[in-house]
């Protein structure tokens, strides 16, 4: 209890500060990994979106005299993470496929979790006939195995990437619908719902300004690991031969056409590997971040001071009278 | 201020008309009547409590009433009455117009009443934007207006703040802020102050008694408190296994029981207890729902029980100046 004696004095001063929620960027100061993840992912999305203008030709041009170079500080900036069997720089190519893999991969999880969302949310309050309805139709998507149908529909329709992101999102809707009704259902039957019913809100209404704030959280959460699943399909199908078609290269193609060199050039392989994990591990410290920081019963744990967190007492502030 | 869509019935005529009202339970063990033929009625300005034990149905009537049960029960008879309508052959658009500026309720658990991941001058200022088309900005200062009146230090500020940063006694006021914005003519209150430490109570008590002079409004009191109905409603409605078994004004009723029940219910209060001795209450528990004896539900707890109760359920019959009684023997209770 001294501890939160002692803080009380300072938060009394403040009074209507007190009650404002802290700025997003200064609890996202707080939380180091989720700032760095943050930073990383700021970081991929610019290259994603600039890269191109500046790496120019470079990552489909070959120079077969320097095939299979090892990443080497004396070959230039392109020759910094050394070159692939055609000699095309690795670098410019992790550059290059950083736009097409993003393009590929955020479409595909926004349209998943926003039809999947949607639906599941829309299921779970209702319950019922809609709710056996909507499971049903996720029972059937999942029963597919997304691989086989993706095969024959882009071995049917080109290859294109707007068919990919179709095919990964269908596949990949069950997912949200499955997680949003699960948390739809349970929230339909507290208090707070029954207390807006009482005042005749209508269920859209209900579902989106009273369950869908509490179940948002953990549906991005859901969004982030199953982005790292998304880029890795997408990886499959370009080795299949069915995904991203060359000249374009995604970071999934890339892993894939290194395999073959693993044991004489890891580079190739690894170092694409590397900026999926990056990209994955960075997304998930974020919602990790983000699922505390938008509960506001949790959020004051953002607010501690540093070295007291942990050791102090597990009081937030502002319930200290 | 109040632009309500249905004329405002004079004040003779009941607020909220609860008549024969039976709710089913469906369990895995059969269904069972949870409520059976409770008829209450209140007027405007006046306060009507529903008083019993745990399980005695008093929820289960409230809850039918705003339309509220759980998919489990279901209403098999009877009818809801405000304003001249049914609520309970209402289709449910129309209902959702009638809840709100009509029939309105405080719950008793004010911290999961509240959404807890919205700021709470947003959730007060929700039935102005669906009933009255206000924007956020206006009907935000709706929320802090009625904050004000609810008692709330510092309206302007706390709006931002969440649910779980008020205490107890705080957040039954904003509860209750939601459940009068919009002037409902009748107000249930199920055990608004169960929660609370006794000078909280007493409180939200004069809270509620205040707004409902202000607002002339009808008010429903859920309770198992002796001493808030005495204190606070002008009737009581007292019932028993999902039944009523006595009802009129309460001085009368409390002066004067006609049910052995509503007696042994008296009795049991610890005010002339002795030390030492073990405090008075009534024998036994209720019934089980599934099994309900044929004859008087009170019968297997009942100190005047006789052959013709096992036998015969008595009817709520009126016993004049008001009142009723479900009681073969309520004469002789009250010659007692």
């Amino acid at each position: 209890m001294t501890t939160a004696e002692t803080s009380a004095v300072p938060v009394n001063e403040t009074v209507p500060a007190r009650h404002r929620p802290p700025r997003w960027w200064r609890l996202l100061g707080r939380d180091r990994a989720a700032a760095a993840g943050a930073v990383v992912l700021t970081l991929v999305a610019l290259v994603a979106l600039f890269g191109r203008l500046f790496i120019g030709d470079r990552a489909q041009r070959q120079d077969l005299d320097a095939s299979l170079r090892p990443p080497s500080l004396s070959d230039g900036v392109y020759g910094l993470l050394g070159t692939d069997v055609l000699g095309r720089s690795v670098l410019a190519r992790l550059i290059d496929a950083a736009g097409t893999t993003l393009s590929v991969a955020v479409p595909a999880v926004l349209c998943s979790l926003v039809i999947g969302s949607a639906l599941g949310l829309w299921a779970g309050y209702h319950g019922g006939r809609r709710e056996s309805l909507a499971m049903r139709v996720a029972d059937v998507i999942l029963s597919f195995p997304s691989l086989l149908i993706a095969v024959v529909v882009l071995y049917v329709f080109s290859p294109s990437a707007l068919n990919i992101v179709l095919i990964l999102a269908v596949a990949r809707i069950p997912v949200y619908l499955r997680t949003s009704r699960a948390e739809a259902a349970e929230l339909r039957s507290r208090l707070f719902v029954d207390a807006a019913r009482t005042f005749g809100t209508p269920s859209r209404h209900i579902i989106y300004r009273h369950i869908l704030p509490i179940a948002l959280p953990t549906l991005l959460t859901v969004a982030t690991l199953d982005f790292c699943f998304v880029m890795l399909t997408e990886s499959s199908l370009s080795f299949l031969g069915i995904g991203i078609q060359p000249p374009d290269v995604s970071w999934g193609l890339m892993v894939a056409q290194g395999r073959q060199y693993l044991q004489t050039a890891w580079w190739i392989t690894v170092l694409p590997g590397l900026a999926i994990v990056l990209t994955t591990v960075s997304a998930t410290l974020l919602a990790a971040w983000a699922r505390i920081a938008t509960d506001p019963a949790q959020r004051w744990r953002l607010t501690l001071p540093r070295k007291r967190r942990g050791a102090s007492a597990a009081v937030p502030p502002e319930m200290i009278p | 201020m109040t632009t309500t869509s249905a004329p405002a019935p004079s004040d003779t005529a009941p607020a909220l008309d609860v008549e024969g009202l039976c709710v089913d339970l469906s369990t895995p063990s059969g269904t069972v009547r949870a409520v059976n033929g409770v008829s209450f009625s209140v007027r405007r300005g006046r306060t009507l409590a529903l008083l019993g034990e745990s399980g005695c149905g008093k929820s289960m009537t409230a809850l039918s009433v705003v339309g509220l049960l759980d998919p489990a029960a279901s209403v098999t008879g009877g009818a809801v009455r405000v304003r001249g309508k049914d609520t309970l052959r209402l289709s449910p658009a129309e209902r959702r117009k009638l809840a709100g500026p009509v029939l309105s309720i405080v719950f008793q658990d004010a911290l999961t009443a509240l959404n807890p991941v919205q700021p709470v001058g947003r959730q007060i200022g929700e039935p102005f934007r669906i009933h009255r088309g206000l924007s956020r900005r206006q009907a935000e200062e709706k929320a802090i207006e009625l904050m004000t009146r609810v008692g709330i230090p510092e309206p302007r500020q706390r709006a931002k703040s969440y649910p779980h940063q008020f205490s107890g006694g705080m957040r039954q006021r904003l509860l209750i802020a939601m459940a009068v914005a919009l002037d409902p003519d009748v107000l249930i209150a199920d055990e608004p102050t169960t929660a609370l430490d006794v000078t909280v109570q007493a409180q939200i008590m004069r809270l509620l008694r205040d707004l409902q002079d202000e607002r002339h409004m009808a008010v429903v009191l859920i309770t198992h408190d002796l001493a808030v109905v005495a204190q606070r409603a002008d009737d009581v409605v007292v019932m028993y296994a999902g039944t009523v078994v006595e009802q009129g004004a309460v001085h009368d009723v409390f002066t004067s029981p006609r049910h052995p029940y509503t007696r042994g219910l008296l009795d049991s209060v610890p005010e002339d207890a002795e030390r030492g001795r073990p405090l008075p209450a009534v024998p036994g528990s209720p019934p089980e729902l599934s099994a309900v004896p044929p004859g008087c539900v009170f019968q297997a707890r009942c100190p005047l029980v006789r052959e013709r109760c096992v036998r015969e359920r008595p009817s709520l019959r009126s016993t004049g100046d008001g009142r009723s009684a479900a009681c073969h023997f309520s004469e002789e209770l009250d010659r007692a």
